[in-house]
């Protein structure tokens, strides 16, 4: 199994998504930004957290036009499996592979405390191995409150789209939203870190279920 | 030619920045403000000096990168 995390100017979870991957795929291939193909036989592409870009313009703009991205796109229109933490989730609305867009949080403060999530779908590709209600995940972001117009938050509920709620909304989120998926539900977009909650003595082992999941 | 071009929240969305700028205001005694909605406002050179040609640039890359249609407006006006 193979996995591919992207680099843009500004990423800062990289490495932590690296390493968390590493526990689960044989081989993780770093991607800058700037190539312009992906690594043959992936298994996912994962989008990590950060600032790229320095968050100009709106949080994930910038990045989502880069090179790499049109590539990244191919690959989730097939079918493929991408997942986007924090920035990563931000950088996949603004690049339209998932609805709404992620504003300031409702108290403009940075958040970065640890967060409940209730499982709202269990039944996805990135979520089918977690057996508990709740998980326990690590959340460090400003811009997290995500937005859709009501008609756009129908379809998501409608579409069964909504994999994570928070169970004390942080941040303003419509319908407490932490987390979801596309239709297809082959692309994750979430605020929390689970590449944050892989070890026991750093942020808990709650994440690991997640990454299980992708190899299931 | 030059665009000026203005970004704006829709009206449904919250404005938390907006509203701090307001509650900052108003704690210093300035009265007579409702509401502040906090937008972006841009100044684009362009090579072309034909309208019709402008307008076609600054629409494309309103939608495509300056604004966000799930939560923005825009509106600009061309000098030439």
């Amino acid at each position: 199994m193979q996995a591919g995390v992207i680099t843009f100017p500004g990423s800062n979870c990289n490495r932590d998504m690296e390493d968390a991957l590493s526990k689960f795929y044989s081989k993780v291939h770093r991607i800058w930004h700037k190539d312009r193909t992906l690594p043959e036989n992936l298994d996912l592409i994962a989008i990590p957290g950060g600032f790229s870009y320095g968050d100009y313009l709106r949080c994930g703009s910038l990045a989502a036009h880069s090179s790499i991205m049109d590539e990244v796109i191919k690959y989730a229109r097939a079918g493929g499996r991408v997942l986007g933490v924090c920035n990563g989730f931000q950088i996949l609305t603004e690049a339209g592979l998932l609805p709404g867009v992620l504003l300031r949080n409702k108290n403009i403060k940075f958040l970065s405390k640890r967060s409940d999530l209730k499982i709202i779908n269990k039944n996805t590709v990135f979520t089918k191995s977690i057996i508990s209600d709740t998980i326990n995940i690590p959340i460090a972001h400003h811009d997290g409150n995500f937005f859709c117009s009501q008609d756009d938050l129908k379809s998501i509920e409608d579409n069964d789209q909504i994999a994570f709620k928070y169970a004390d909304n942080p941040n303003g989120s419509i319908s407490d939203i932490a987390g979801i998926t596309n239709k297809h539900k082959n692309i994750l977009g979430m605020m929390p870190h689970p590449e944050r909650a892989v070890d026991v003595h750093i942020g808990g082992t709650d994440g690991l279920k997640l990454f299980e999941s992708l190899l299931n | 030619m030059r665009a000026k071009i203005y970004v704006s929240l829709k009206t449904a969305v919250l404005d938390p920045q907006g509203d701090a700028v307001n509650e900052i205001i108003k704690s210093n005694n300035i009265v007579g403000i409702e509401n502040i909605r906090q937008g972006k406002y841009f100044e684009i050179k362009l090579s072309t000096s034909d309208a019709d040609e402008a307008t076609k640039i600054i629409d494309k890359i309103c939608n495509d990168y300056i604004a966000n249609q799930v939560i923005e407006n825009y509106e600009f006006e061309l000098i030439a």
